[in-house]
């Protein structure tokens, strides 16, 4: 079929770049595309699918980044299982947050709202507490080596990126086609109805949010054993939730490819705005800032809207 | 995305080709007979985001180090080159501090100065040594920067542990100079990580020297009001108070203890906001009499440093600790290229490594690097006395007399 | 840590702290009361405001006095934001405006670095350091002077919503668009209204503020997430709440950082936040335009 041609090719593609691309800023550029590809799709399962946004994903980012820190540097746990345990705590900090916003019915703006406040808290959380080094930080040891997730070169990052884009993108079309996904759906659409219809919405929303804790918690682990410094700031700043959600939303809610058009687009925008504006402070923001309300004046169903919108017309006329 | 990947190929073209023509006219500037190219040096800082003031100041100090020395001949030693600045924004992050390091790497930049903050500058000398970029790092205190044996980074002001012990053997000095007036301290600091770091180390070290330390208070950056902060140093009637924080959260505090007219018998800072700040100074110059800051500061004997705040203030920018460091970084950075005669990012490690610079702004003598430390580097403490700031230790370049405690104030 | 003597100054202080938060949440409670909107560039809106009179300032115009200029300035830039950019790109989608609302804080705050420059700046009036003694504490006069604006402010706005035609139609359009369209009213306008009259709220809580803070580019930061709070807390739409709600949020704060310590006393705001939220998110006063 042409669809999964077409994939074919671009996973080829994919894994052909970093002997295309002798740029390491480029490659450098494309890992962090494919991160928050990784980490809009994990928003995207609760936001897009589920239809709750949450304004304070950092909070499943930064606890990934904590885990994966505190465990590696205070326990010597090797950088590969720290991915997963990052998973997990970013899973269950999901439940626990999902738990109490789900089960006191919070919706729309007040669930946005308290996701935010709870990121926050979590901020203050690690700037008090020794183990996270407070408002010092932790900083990962340098020490290149396959085992310890550390590279001298950016290749390998790459294919580690590639390796959970990939993922996020089996995850997100795994759960299109599944009946929690077409629940969540139902809970998006008319939440009461779905419920009326014999939906347990609050199990649901739980698993969506667990799920979304969770990858949104690798992308965490990543960001540790890739930047090797990670702070309060960093880790549970309102800057990387933003982040996180801008990705799905301009790239397309609810789709499988969304976030990760989202995510290229976003971040070769503010490239193009870096270049495009020179050296005076601020320029290229006040264009990145434009662009972003042009993007939603003019794709207000986001990329992938404009692509379907841009295939319909072109059957149309391949039909004529 | 097929428009994408050409200009990928394109760029990847023109950067190898930009890097070929350097490479290729580097050894002939007699041959070519006009201009020598330009040698690219790297300045990066964050000039947005919340760091954006200290970014915006550390490049003005870089940039007219660069005016300065390609007005006097550019570097002698290579036909007169002139240095080329490759200005990059680190936008207060280190992942972007990072991927700009990337960028100038394939700009073909020779050497990299800055960027400012302490957490940027373990992104950006880790990703400079990857490409064996020397990296002059002109601030960025966190001990980190020089530990973890990176060859190509050298930081020419000093560390966090030296500012700490130094400005506790100054306080020390200044105590006992005036028959220890001193013995209880309030320390009020911020909560990242040179507030945090700081508070650290006293609480350990001040206890040994004969000072208590009767209360520690760690406030959030940002922070809306000190005057809680006030009451609490008003009820603990401290002797001595140490403030540590960045510009905004200073003026705040200082405003609150001037409105409760809160007076402690000395007001010592470490690494202040706006404790040796001529803005401040000149903003609240009654707050700001008699305030002692150990912190980054000029040697105030020398005329190229005189020269420089004059014509720092030409531009109407202040002249902070951000402008003079950064000059100076330059300043090193070409005296490297004097000596090794080339570009090549090796040559200019190799003569990093060895420099012995004293033709710099700072207080520091000629440099000497171990490790990536300048020794030399040292931090000052200053007081503001008669409406200006003066060093008063080390006394070899102070320029006034430290007035301890402080007398007792007007209204 | 806990000094029982200081107790009674610093709720005081958490008094008059809490009435700025209150004046920077009523126009913000008023914007979402009506377009049920996250308003990402209100922190930035008020950063315009204070840059309006710092500049004023520098001209020999008093910030108290400013207050006429930079009210109506506020207005009529709210009123055209709403109007030609968040209206119109958003679609009404409530993720869209949300986006559209982030793009403008980005544009809104570097255009100011890009003009002013990083500098934080600061402003000195004779009556900055003036204080009044209330026996138990001293408060400076600029606080006093904003306590007492926030409950003018408040009692302006209730007026104006509660007795006014325009405020009835503001009314008619938060309870139900659809039928607020159908009986004549032209809702756009009116949206571009209550935005307007919320900046404006704004404008009047920066000249209040610049006597006693200071003002960057990044300022607007420093006060968003409390004024959300304080908004949630005291009920959307409801302006005796953003004022009961400012002044509790700042007795909290208060309170909190002479318990745990300044820095994680903060979480206290965040904890009321969230048990709001949890237990009752409909706010103190509920969620109606009272």
């Amino acid at each position: 079929m042409n669809a999964r041609l077409v994939m074919a090719a671009g996973l080829a593609a994919a894994l052909a770049v970093p002997y295309l691309v002798r740029s390491d800023f480029w490659l450098g550029f494309l890992i962090t595309v494919l991160l928050f590809a990784v980490m809009g799709m994990a928003w995207n399962i609760l936001g897009g699918y589920a239809g709750q946004f949450s304004f304070g994903h950092a909070a499943f980012f930064g606890t990934g980044a904590y885990a994966a820190a505190v465990l590696h540097i205070g326990f010597g746990l090797n950088p590969w299982l720290g991915l997963a345990v990052a998973a997990l705590a970013g899973g269950l900090v999901a439940l626990v947050i999902g738990y109490l916003s789900f089960r006191y019915g919070l919706r729309g703006s007040y669930f946005a709202l308290i996701t935010l406040a709870f990121a926050e808290v979590l901020r203050i959380l690690a700037n008090w507490a020794e183990f996270t080094g407070g408002g010092v930080g932790l900083y990962v040891p340098l020490k290149v080596g396959i085992a310890n997730l550390q590279f001298s070169g950016k290749t390998g990052y790459y294919y580690v990126a590639l390796g959970f884009a990939v993922l996020s993108l089996a995850v997100g079309w795994a759960l299109e086609h599944s009946r929690l996904g077409a629940q969540l759906m139902a809970i998006r659409e008319n939440e009461d109805a779905a419920q009326a219809l014999g939906v347990d919405t609050f199990a649901c929303k739980l698993k969506a949010i667990a799920l979304s804790g969770a990858l949104t918690g690798i992308g965490g682990g990543f960001y540790t054993h890739y930047y090797l410094y990670i702070d309060p700031g960093i880790a549970y700043g309102p800057g990387v939730s933003v982040e996180i959600l801008l990705v799905p939303i301009i790239g397309g809610l609810g789709t499988v490819f969304g976030p990760l058009l989202g995510s290229a687009v976003l971040h070769g925008a503010g490239e193009l705005a870096r270049r495009l504006m020179g050296d005076a402070p601020g320029l290229n923001l006040i264009f990145y800032g434009v662009l972003l309300i042009v993007m939603v004046r003019f794709m207000p169903e986001g990329l992938m809207g404009l692509v379907w919108r841009l295939r319909r017309r072109w059957r149309r006329v391949a039909d004529a | 995305m097929t428009r994408k990947d050409s200009s990928l190929s394109r760029r990847h073209v023109l950067a190898g080709a930009a890097a070929g023509a350097a490479v290729g006219s580097l050894g002939l500037p007699a041959i070519l007979g006009a201009q020598p190219a330009a040698i690219k040096v790297g300045i990066l800082h964050p000039v947005t985001g919340p760091l954006s003031y200290s970014g915006t100041q550390a490049r003005a100090g870089a940039q007219m180090a660069i005016e300065e020395i390609n007005a006097a001949g550019g570097i002698k030693s290579m036909g007169g080159a002139r240095l080329e600045a490759l200005l990059a924004d680190a936008q207060s992050r280190p992942d972007v501090g990072a991927a700009e390091v990337e960028k100038l790497n394939e700009a073909g930049a020779a050497a990299i100065v800055g960027p400012f903050a302490s957490g940027i500058a373990l992104a950006t000398t880790q990703a400079a040594a990857r490409h064996g970029i020397p990296h002059i790092v002109d601030v960025g205190v966190v001990d980190q920067v020089v530990t973890r044996g990176l060859a190509n980074t050298f930081r020419f002001g000093p560390g966090l542990k030296t500012i700490v012990d130094t400005a506790i053997g100054n306080l020390i000095k200044i105590n006992e100079g005036a028959g220890k007036p001193a013995r209880t301290v309030m320390i009020v600091h911020e909560e990242s990580a040179f507030g945090s770091g700081m508070a650290t180390t006293l609480n350990a070290e001040l206890p040994k020297h004969g000072f208590e330390i009767v209360e520690t208070i760690k406030h959030a950056n940002p922070t809306r009001d000190f005057s809680n902060i006030v009451l609490r140093v008003q009820a603990r009637k401290p002797d001595l108070l140490i403030p540590s924080n960045y510009y905004d959260e200073y003026v705040l505090f200082a405003r609150a203890l001037q409105q409760q007219r809160v007076a402690p018998k000395a007001i010592y800072s470490i690494l202040g906001g706006g404790a040796s700040s001529y803005k401040f100074l000149k903003e609240f110059p009654q707050a700001a009499s008699y305030v002692m800051d150990c912190n980054h500061w000029f040697d105030p004997r020398k005329a190229q440093a005189l020269a420089l705040k004059e014509k720092t203030e030409k531009r109407n920018l202040f002249f902070t600790y951000e402008v003079f460091l950064n000059y100076s970084c330059v300043y090193l950075l070409a005296d490297a290229l004097e000596r090794a005669g080339n570009a090549r990012r090796d040559a200019i490690t190799a003569a990093l490594a060895a420099s012995t610079l004293d033709r710099h702004v700072m207080p520091y003598g000629p440099t000497r690097f171990v490790n990536g430390q300048n020794t030399g580097a040292q931090p000052v403490t200053t007081q503001i006395l008669d409406r200006d700031i003066k060093v008063i230790f080390p006394l070899a370049f102070a320029s006034g007399n430290v007035v301890y405690p402080i007398p007792e104030r007007l209204g | 840590m806990l000094d029982p003597i200081i107790l009674l100054p610093a709720a005081i202080n958490g008094l008059t702290m809490g009435a700025v938060y209150a004046l920077v949440a009523l126009g913000l409670t008023l914007i979402y009361g009506v377009l049920h909107i996250i308003n990402f560039a209100h922190g930035s809106l008020l950063m315009v405001g204070l840059y309006g009179a710092f500049f004023l300032h520098r001209a020999g115009l008093d910030p108290y006095l400013a207050l006429v200029v930079m009210v109506p300035a506020l207005f009529f830039t709210g009123y055209a934001l709403q109007w030609s950019v968040i209206g119109k790109a958003s679609h009404g989608s409530d993720q869209n405006i949300l986006l559209v609302t982030l793009g403008a804080s980005i544009v809104i705050e570097n255009l100011a670095l890009y003009f002013f420059s990083a500098d934080t700046r600061t402003i000195d009036t004779p009556y900055s350091f003036e204080m009044i003694d209330l026996g138990v504490a001293l408060v400076p006069l600029p606080r006093v002077i904003a306590f007492a604006a926030a409950l003018v402010l408040a009692a302006v706005l209730w007026f104006l919503i509660a007795r006014t035609d325009l405020g009835r139609a503001i009314r008619a359009v938060a309870k139900e668009r659809q039928g607020a369209r159908l009986v004549g009213i032209d809702v756009d306008h009116i949206f571009a209204m209550s935005f307007g009259i919320g900046t404006a709220c704004l404008g009047a809580a920066a000249c209040l503020l610049l006597p006693m803070f200071y003002v960057s580019p990044h300022v607007g930061h420093v006060f968003v997430l409390v004024a959300f709070t304080v908004v949630v807390l005291g009920g959307m739409g409801s302006f005796s709440g953003a004022l009961i709600g400012g002044l509790l949020i700042g007795v909290t704060e208060s309170l909190g950082g002479l318990l745990l310590g300044e820095s994680l006393g903060q979480m206290g705001i965040f904890l009321i936040f969230i048990a709001t939220l949890m237990f009752r998110p409909s706010g103190l006063f509920g969620s109606r335009l009272s």
